[in-house]
């Protein structure tokens, strides 16, 4: 067996060239001809939508939201400032490949920015970069001054007249600012807390103006689309989940990364690419998408595909495409209480049912993990997850229950050992 | 109580990023750049880059409060902040954190007598493909962290 994918790739080709992040490699590759073109010919930004559409290109970011229809919520003819933000607020604990993205091809990003940017009739773009990865938001703030200097950023873009700049926004250590309406609460220099929806950031954003917000693999992948064409995206993948994608495998993996292959590629697959199960350990367990996906166990996932509708069909979700691999030496009641925590450390407070429910919850795992649970904690945990489900403002709080359900759900014996004999299953 | 003119012309190239009547959009970065000068965010040093840009000090205190990178206590000269979350315990970063512990004997949240290092316990940053993994200072990642890579750091960072 030697699983490999050796067919185009759309954001980390760069990777194969010597001075991958370069201007100059992006350029002599075809770089910003996309933009070079939709300038000169001022393409109609209808068409550049229904390319996008054809392409099937889903939010990257997690929630899988087709990006044409989400561009065709802008509203059309607005006379005032209107907005894009690159969301590469990457602080899903798993999720590490936007920073690749920033790091090895930063000028496909700007350039879909810029693309996005033309199309919806926006006047700026800020790009939300997570607050740990500072040494990439100076070197994205450096690629931002190579694209000034060579005229696809600015005041007369490609000498077209037009008029679009890009900024760099850092977080400062607060995952709540991945939810679109914390993010934007943050760029206007507030707490991040996030608001009801609607208003929806289309008509109410960014100070107000209406504003689109893209994961940044999603609007890296724009340039490609527009170069390749919809259709040429859409035959990468499978039908409904058009492109590669990249995947970033980590955990006990013998080469944990990033690995950009098509959608639809078997699990199985990619856990070969990362060089399989580390030491000829066993797989116990997957979390497909992210901390917040439900985890499977080993014989579900080798089953799967990866992509959106296989996931959720084996009922996990497909997230970001952050895998998180466990072997059998794993103890999961360890695992969820780490998880757990997280999400307790990260309630922004505003919501009841998160900020108390997140304590609760990370407690009760706590004292399973050290001996003193009870038996009817598992009861007591599901309980309380249901009480935050769907009574929080943002996802955080459904987030935070995924992992406690899903754990219980599929390792309950593990748990229920913990809580009767006060010591762990495999000894970990 | 001001800041050197080197921040403060940092804080105004964050400031024209935003639309003029936009300044409290470069609160973050503002006290980001104040904390790189003074080690930590005093009372007084929140209160003066609210001041700088016009906006009121309990607004810039939340913001100070709620992301936790900012430090509101002074600080060890070198913070190390380790990640735990679950990927990088997968690969290793508790046994990373114990060693650091006892090599510094302190634990997360204290700083070493001599005010050299400060240890925290970190969430998710984004890297966790080359876990285990730390950040010196806020600034700078150091990846694939083992005992042997964390003796060599810390006899880096005098």
């Amino acid at each position: 067996m030697s699983a490999t994918y050796t067919g185009p790739k759309v954001c980390l080709w760069t990777l194969d060239h010597a001075n991958p992040a370069s201007l100059e490699t992006y350029v002599a590759n075809g770089g910003y001809s996309a933009l070079k073109k939709i300038l000169a010919e001022r393409t109609p930004a209808a068409e550049i939508i229904e390319q996008v559409k054809i392409s099937a290109l889903r939010g990257r970011g997690g929630a899988g939201f087709p990006t044409g229809l989400k561009w065709s919520f802008m509203p059309r003819g607005y006379d005032g400032d209107k907005y894009i933000i690159c969301n590469s607020d990457e602080g899903e604990p798993g999720t590490f490949k936007d920073r690749d993205i920033i790091e090895f091809n930063p000028h496909q990003l700007i350039e879909g920015m810029v693309i996005a940017g033309y199309t919806l009739g926006a006047k700026a773009g800020y790009n939300y970069i997570h607050g740990e990865i500072f040494e990439l938001y100076q070197a994205w703030e450096k690629a931002l001054d190579d694209a000034r200097a060579a005229g696809y950023l600015g005041q007369n873009i490609c000498a077209s007249g037009w008029a679009f700049d890009v900024h760099a926004h850092q977080g400062y250590g607060a995952y709540v600012c991945g939810e679109e309406t914390a993010l934007l609460e943050s760029i206007e220099g507030k707490k991040g807390q996030p608001h009801f929806k609607p208003p929806f950031p289309a008509s109410f954003g960014l100070y107000g103006k209406p504003t689109t917000i893209n994961n940044t693999e999603t609007l890296a992948s724009i340039p490609w689309i527009m170069r390749h064409g919809g259709q040429a995206f859409l035959d990468l993948g499978k039908p409904n989940n058009g492109g590669t994608k990249i995947f970033s495998i980590s955990g006990h993996v013998n080469r944990p990364g990033n690995y950009e292959i098509p959608m639809g590629t078997p699990f199985a697959d990619l856990l070969e690419m990362a060089g399989g199960v580390r030491n000829g350990h066993q797989l116990k367990a997957v979390i497909p998408g992210g901390s917040s996906a439900p985890v499977l166990p080993a014989e579900i996932i080798m089953d799967c595909t990866l992509d959106f509708d296989s996931i959720a069909k084996a009922g996990s979700m497909f997230g970001s495409g952050a895998v998180i691999v466990m072997d059998e030496t794993t103890c999961m009641v360890r695992a969820l209480e780490r998880l757990s925590y997280f999400y307790y450390e990260e309630s922004c407070g505003q919501c009841t049912p998160c900020r108390e429910g997140t304590g609760w919850m990370y407690r009760v795992v706590h004292r399973i993990e050290h001996g003193q649970g009870r038996p009817e904690d598992l009861d007591l945990l599901l309980s309380v997850g249901s009480n935050i489900a769907g009574r929080t403002i943002c996802a955080l709080g459904e987030a935070a229950v995924g992992p406690v359900q899903s754990f219980i759900k599929h390792f309950r014996q593990e748990f229920e050992y913990h809580i009767a004999n006060k010591r762990c299953l495999v000894g970990a | 109580m001001s800041l050197s003119a080197q921040s403060l012309a940092q804080i105004d190239k964050e400031v024209a990023k935003y639309p003029a009547d936009q300044k409290q959009s470069a609160v973050m970065a503002a006290l980001r750049i104040a904390q790189v000068e003074k080690g930590w965010l005093a009372p007084e040093t929140i209160e003066f880059v609210a001041g700088y840009l016009g906006m009121p000090t309990i607004a810039a205190y939340e913001v100070a409060t709620f992301y936790n990178m900012y430090e509101l206590t002074p600080c060890g000269r070198h913070k190390i902040t380790v990640c735990t979350n679950l990927p990088c315990q997968l690969q290793g970063a508790d046994t990373v954190a114990e060693y650091l512990k006892k090599k510094l004997g302190i634990a997360f949240g204290e700083t070493t007598p001599d005010g050299r290092f400060t240890l925290k316990e970190g969430e998710c940053m984004g890297t966790c493909g080359s876990g285990p993994l730390c950040l010196h200072n806020n600034h700078t990642m150091h990846t694939h962290l083992s005992t042997e890579t964390v003796d060599k750091l810390l006899d880096e960072l005098k």
